[in-house]
């Protein structure tokens, strides 16, 4: 075992990494038999992470092959970004990196090096509801709430891409974000009257 | 923060936990956090039916992080998994299924074989690739289709008939037609868990993902040989469910097995593929349909057959064929019902469930029927409508189908639908205009209500129910803050703990109808006790009788003279008590009640575009009406509506689970390839309510929708393909290929 204490850099370690790192990610039925033999158990290095996250700049040491959704639910309590599908296809895990919506359960929590995180409790200020947030209560945009987190951060993204600009448009965009108990009217809705208030979200 | 201020929210009628919600406050099973929690993932058969000769785990336990690997070699005893009943413990029942990780038996491709845990849940998930599995393999059945041609697979059947069988054939105009739904899979956005700790050896505390607190309770006690008390399961916020959390499924008792034999709690998270396999879905099912009518549109006969598929180790029944009993008037109707086990997991009730299915066909066939009989499918619908239930000659307690056609007809512009098929194209689009009727019965049974006044005014109610999604936690503070006239603000309704007094799970549409009556039965009984409070300790009503007061506006009040009030609080203290605490107990329909049939109805109305170019449907307005008495909740009763239009959208254009029949293995089990709807394929969508007290059904006038709002509605969208192309597809999903187009072009 070699314990890896000096962070190498981001590049050396994907590079290290890789393969661990795309086995993890592999949906365990595309994993052939003869592909685990050739595989030696490695000991898990633990790697250095300086992530902002809701404007708290956090110096982790995580391990490598951890989510970024991971990272956010299971070692930090951020539990209000949700896992859906862990393949990028639901959009529940959706938050903000340095400012755009990205899918959090798709990528390595340490391909965030120095990155600025937005989750969905970082995105009022603790006082007050966001606007969007503040809307999708409003308009029942939403009914377990498992989604919600998700499309909320997607909703306010698509607004400030300047995506809200029609009900289709805003169809369209939100697109990556399913909803199983099926509130989508009242989410276009949502989305569409915080758009047109033209305040800046 | 906006929830911790709930001034605003009777007003503004948000969902009383709505603040929680949308701020990712709200936790959901996996969320909980508990020291010193190890984590557990499944490994998964990739043979659909046999025996393992040797499962090898060494060089799993020797990765990082791994604490033991749990599987048929090495599973600690379960009472509940003796089969034979002399020799298990008194008080256990045997585990309804499989017997997950305590035999080497395959009985469906994907089945967990082995639970790995770890520290964390990298090396748990890191460590699943290494097991090794050498399987001794047998020949299986997963292909429905093919399977239920074969009588002798088949199991049942289950037959009714009144009148003469087969007496649709003798009318002058009749249809005899097949129909077939794919199995498709509830796929709530929240994944299933469980998280198990033993606070001792025999005392358990489960956060689960449940439809049922008390089901689940009562089925870990009854396994695992624990009193009920010993067992406590919590389930605050539940990610959707549709009926998938209606029953433990086998991950549930290996998580306990898992927190028993290692001695710390255990986070046990399934993976959407696993969503798929592990959990149930909507059986496929087969069906045919023959119904028949004179000229002038009455049914002469209806003939329901149906096959609907389920495992091989437990049998799964569902009312397909029980809708054509009783909706329309008829005299002449059979059904047969049977089952085709095939070597896949056992399914369970899906949204709408049974009466989804059978809805489908039967909507179907009466449109295919009208235009046989060139009458208007409403028409027809209204000539056949009945006030008596003709399967149990009961009175519906309540029936307003004919408002909802006449909303329906009006808001969706039932005027402009061709009356001959394919004939209106707009810029290249085939314009169709379809409706239908679901119906789903409307039950109440007993649940347990504990009511709490405290001396600050505060009001909290408890019961063991869970809430899914519908907004149970709303509708409850607003039949409480009814039957009380206080504000909303100052009740809390506390649900999901099985510790709390007992309730249903959450299912068959029967929360409000069961919950509801219980609180509202919990407030009147408060209302009585604060009368007599009154009496005894206010000098002011000393003289009066408890019927000649009321109680609201949060006071004690002499409905003659409304000078003489008292408010609670005051009442309290001068009672010298800190609060006013009862349980109640709400018993299912009374005598009177069960005069009558209950139901709840909704119809359908759709009107759709095909593409005349490559047979692409563009849903584009839908009207959807309900009729299930007193709306309680008008905000979170309009959702689960809108919420049934996009599950039925989905089963009737998008959903199917495609299963590899060489291998058995469902080959789309992922939101990428197992389409559900999305944003953009929702159309504009209007909802309306009858909003009439069923006075005959329940103290409070309420009747279930989470059902209604979706049976029927794939029957609409089918009828209004029809309407739009002339096509028949009694096929779902409804694909372009289906309608005869061989490409879809870009």
């Amino acid at each position: 075992m070699k314990p890896c204490n000096q962070h190498d850099g981001r590049r050396g370690f994907l590079k290290k990494s890789a393969s661990i790192a795309a086995l993890y990610m592999t949906p365990a039925c595309l994993v052939k038999t003869y592909a685990m033999d050739a595989i030696v158990p490695l000991p898990i290095a633990k790697e250095k992470l300086a992530i902002t996250i809701n404007g708290k700049l956090m110096n982790l040491e995580i391990d490598a092959r951890t989510t970024l959704l991971n990272l956010l639910r299971e070692d930090l309590s951020y539990t209000g970004t949700k896992k859906g599908c862990e393949m990028g296809q639901c959009g529940a895990c959706t938050i903000h990196i340095n400012g755009k919506r990205t899918k959090s359960c798709i990528q390595l929590a340490l391909s965030n090096q120095n990155n600025k995180i937005t989750t969905i409790e970082g995105l009022s200020d603790g006082l007050s509801l966001h606007p969007m947030q503040a809307a999708f209560l409003k308009n029942d945009a939403f009914q377990c709430g498992y989604c919600t987190s998700g499309q909320i951060m997607s909703a306010v993204a698509c607004v400030r891409e300047g995506n809200a600009k029609s009900r289709k448009s805003i169809q369209t965009y939100m697109d990556t974000n399913i909803c199983r108990c099926g509130a989508y009217q009242n989410i276009v809705d949502a989305i569409e009257e915080v758009a047109k208030t033209g305040a800046k979200i | 923060m906006k929830s911790n201020n709930y001034n605003t929210i009777f007003l503004e009628d948000e969902r009383v936990d709505g603040a929680d919600k949308v701020t990712g406050k709200a936790k959901y099973t996996a969320e909980h956090n508990l020291p010193n929690l190890a984590y557990a993932v499944f490994v998964t058969s990739t043979i659909a039916k046999g025996t393992i000769k040797n499962l090898d785990t060494s060089k799993a336990l020797a990765m990082p992080g791994v604490l033991d690997i749990i599987y048929y070699g090495n599973c600690p005893a379960v009472p509940g998994y003796i089969s034979n009943a002399a020799e298990r413990p008194k008080n256990v029942f045997e585990w309804r299924g499989y017997k997950i990780l305590y035999d080497n038996k395959v009985r469906f491709f994907g089945q967990p074989i082995a639970l790995v845990v770890a520290d964390t849940f990298e090396n748990a998930n890191a460590a699943i690739r290494f097991v090794k599995a050498d399987y001794e393999v047998e020949k299986f059945e997963t292909n429905f289709d093919k399977a239920r041609l074969d009588p002798a697979n088949l199991k049942g059947p289950v037959n009714y008939k009144r009148g003469t069988e087969k007496k649709f054939k003798e009318a002058n105009f009749f249809i005899d037609a097949e129909y077939n739904i794919p199995l498709e899979v509830h796929n709530a956005m929240e994944l299933f868990a469980t998280i198990a700790y033993w606070e001792a050896e025999d005392k358990v505390t489960l956060y689960d993902k449940t439809q049922g607190p008390k089901s689940t309770q009562s089925t870990v006690a009854k396994t695992f040989g624990l009193p009920d008390k010993n067992v406590r399961v919590i389930a605050e916020n539940v990610g959707g469910g549709f009926g998938s959390g209606l029953r433990s499924w086998p991950h549930v008792p290996a998580a306990c097995i898992a927190a028993k034999k290692l001695n710390r709690p255990i986070k046990l998270v399934l993976t959407r593929p696993q969503m798929f396999t592990l959990v149930g879905y909507r059986p496929q099912s087969w069906q045919k349909i023959g119904i028949g009518a004179d000229a002038a549109g009455n049914f002469i006969g209806i003939s329901h057959e149906a096959i609907s598929n389920t495992s091989r180790y437990e049998d799964f029944r569902e009312g397909i064929v029980d809708v054509s009993k009783f909706l329309y008037a008829c005299e002449n109707v059979d059904t047969k019902y049977q089952l085709l086990p095939l070597d896949l997991s056992t399914p369970i009730w899906m949204r709408g469930p049974g009466e989804a299915t059978g809805c489908f066909a039967l909507e179907s066939a009466i449109d295919e029927l009208s235009y046989k009989l060139k009458i208007d499918p409403i028409q027809l619908r209204i000539k056949n409508f009945t006030t008596i239930n003709p399967e149990n000659k009961l009175p519906f307690s309540d029936i307003n189908l004919k408002d909802c056609y006449a909303y329906g007809m009006e808001k969706i512009g039932w005027k402009n639908r061709p009356s001959i098929p394919g004939t209106v194209k707009e810029n290249g689009w085939f314009i169709g205009y379809g409706m239908s009727v679901g119906v789903f019965g409307a039950g109440k049974g007993s649940a347990s209500v504990r009511i709490v006044l405290s001396n600050d005014g505060k009001l909290l109610l408890e019961c063991a129910v869970s809430d899914m999604g519908p907004g149970t936690m709303t509708s409850m503070s607003i039949i409480a803050a009814d039957a009380l006239q206080m504000p909303i603000q100052k009740i809390k309704f506390k649900l999901g703990d099985s510790d709390l007094p007992p309730g249903p799970s959450q299912g068959g549409s029967g929360t409000t109808s069961t919950v509801g009556s219980a609180v509202d039965l919990a407030c009147k009984t408060l209302q009585q006790k604060l009368k007599e409070l009154a009496i005894q300790y206010a000098p002011a009503f000393a003289t009066t009788s408890a019927d000649a007061l009321e109680v609201k506006n949060e006071m004690v009040i002499s409905k003659t003279n409304a000078s003489i009030k008292i408010d609670l609080v005051a009442l309290l203290k001068l009672a010298n008590q800190e609060k006013i605490d009862l349980t109640i107990n709400s018993n299912g329909k009374n005598a009177e009640q069960l005069k009558y049939t209950s139901n709840s109805f909704s119809a359908h109305f759709v009107k759709l575009a095909v593409n005349a170019k490559d047979g692409s449907i563009k849903v584009l307005n839908v009207v959807t009406t309900g009729d299930a008495g007193k709306i309680i909740s008008p905000k979170t009763a309009r959702s689960q509506m809108l919420g049934g239009v996009v599950g039925g959208i989905g089963m009737a254009l998008t959903e199917k689970v495609e299963i590899d029949q060489l291998t058995g293995q469902i080959i789309n089990a992922s939101f990428g390839a197992y389409h559900v709807p999305l944003h953009s394929q929702i159309p504009p969508t209007d909802v309306w309510f009858v909003n009439k007290p069923d006075i005959h059904m329940n103290e409070i006038g309420a009747k279930g929708i989470g059902e209604i709002a979706l049976i029927g509605f794939a029957a609409a969208v089918a009828n209004a393909v029809y309407n739009a192309t002339g096509k028949r597809v009694r096929d779902l999903p409804i694909t372009p290929e289906k309608l005869g187009y061989k490409t879809i072009k870009a």
